[in-house]
């Protein structure tokens, strides 16, 4: 594989985006996208996984059986799941109480999987790592703007400093579900309508 | 907790509907429901895997992980149990009723990484529902998401044939149409709640 270390990182983050290009991880692109810290919690334990489930799914490639492929890799996503949780439990209590189930659902998120049978099946262990922490940083980019119109239009605030003074009147609609899906499906079209233009 | 548990089940298809609150389950539902047919197969499949792995979830988190204080260890658990009894499930209807594989069946793969499954086990364990509420929480949320994915398949095909906006088909329609469905759903809410 003589692919550029440099290439695998901005095809990860902004061609293959894969919440924008691919649709791939919306569950939790979608729930926790209220406030901008619990987005960057959530896109650093993503960040996390997929580079070190890549990492670690590379290295075992050509031990592992093809029949319960599926099975160890979610395996081994659990594992590095279950570190951010207690990890987030025992120095971040009221983030982890804030995130609930997601931190879990970390598992299910097709993104994670996706690489592994697309990209860490296929190359070196560290040009996965690379891949790994490219995709997560671009699904953590995807929920930060998402966040930051919910967070600005809903509470006035940026990560919790409010920049929109007393006039502001704060839409709660931005805090409740719909809103997660209207950002987003503006934000996709607002990218597919890019690229139809060229 | 002391809520009724037909008020749960009630809930989950209303009030709370996994996928319109709680965002489970959003891959599937996208890739599906482009037809209506398969939208029903896999919503059946859901509300099946869903009762069941709620139940098999609760017995063991509650008799097995908290006796032996591996309660950290119960998203390996969870997921383990959830891919066993799709997979087991998939052999037995291959096996013994061969019309409803073929209906059924191939939607059953899909379900193991359908977050709405392991969302529902994780969310009985947050909020420390007894045996018959985690079971009719999981009924009530698998047919509160067959509805969803159902309502979503009618609207598709009623809207295919319209002119969009360039780029607006596909992903982006299919999330705003999820959005009003769940501004409508914000309706319910109120009547009773769960969390």
């Amino acid at each position: 594989m003589s692919m550029k270390k440099s290439d695998i990182f901005l095809n990860g983050v902004f061609r293959d985006n894969s919440i924008c290009r691919q649709i791939l991880g919306i569950c939790s692109a979608l729930a926790i996208t209220n406030l901008m810290m619990n987005s960057l919690v959530m896109g650093l334990g993503v960040i996390w996984t997929l580079a070190l489930s890549g990492f670690t799914i590379s290295l075992i490639r050509h031990y592992m059986p093809n029949r319960i492929r599926m099975m160890v890799q979610t395996l081994i996503i659990a594992s590095y799941v279950i570190i951010v949780d207690i990890f987030l439990k025992a120095f971040y209590p009221e983030m982890s109480r804030e995130l609930g189930p997601y931190v879990g659902l970390i598992i299910t998120n097709c993104i994670i999987m996706g690489r592994a049978e697309t990209f860490a099946l296929k190359n070196n262990p560290l040009n996965s790592l690379i891949d790994g922490i490219a995709a997560g940083v671009g699904y953590t980019l995807v929920l930060l703007i998402v966040s930051f119109v919910r967070e600005l239009l809903g509470f006035g605030t940026i990560l919790g400093i409010t920049v929109l003074g007393d006039w502001w009147v704060s839409w709660s609609i931005m805090v409740m579900a719909p809103s997660a899906f209207f950002v987003l499906g503006l934000l996709i079209w607002f990218i597919n309508r890019k690229n139809y233009a060229h | 907790m002391d809520i009724n548990f037909y008020i749960i089940f009630f809930a989950a298809i209303f009030t709370s509907n996994i996928l319109l609150t709680n965002f489970l389950g959003m891959c599937s539902y996208l890739s599906i429901s482009k037809d209506i047919e398969s939208s029903f197969g896999l919503g059946m499949a859901v509300i099946f895997v869903l009762t069941v792995t709620s139940a098999l979830n609760y017995i063991i988190f509650h008799f097995i992980l908290v006796p032996l204080d591996l309660v950290y260890l119960q998203y390996i658990i969870f997921i383990i149990v959830i891919a066993a009894f799709v997979q087991l499930t998939e052999m037995v209807i291959e096996r013994y009723s061969p019309l409803l594989y073929y209906s059924l069946g191939i939607f059953l793969p899909l379900i193991t990484v359908n977050c709405a499954i392991l969302g529902v086990s994780l969310f009985l364990v947050i909020r420390d529902y007894s045996f018959i509420q985690s079971v009719s929480y999981g009924a009530g949320s698998g047919i509160g998401w067959l509805f969803a994915i159902l309502m979503l398949a009618g609207i598709r095909k009623r809207i295919k044939d319209n002119y969009l906006p360039h780029g607006m088909s596909g992903a982006a329609i299919s999330l705003i149409t999820t959005g009003i469905m769940a501004l409508a759903f914000i309706g319910f809410s109120g009547v009773v709640i769960i969390q």
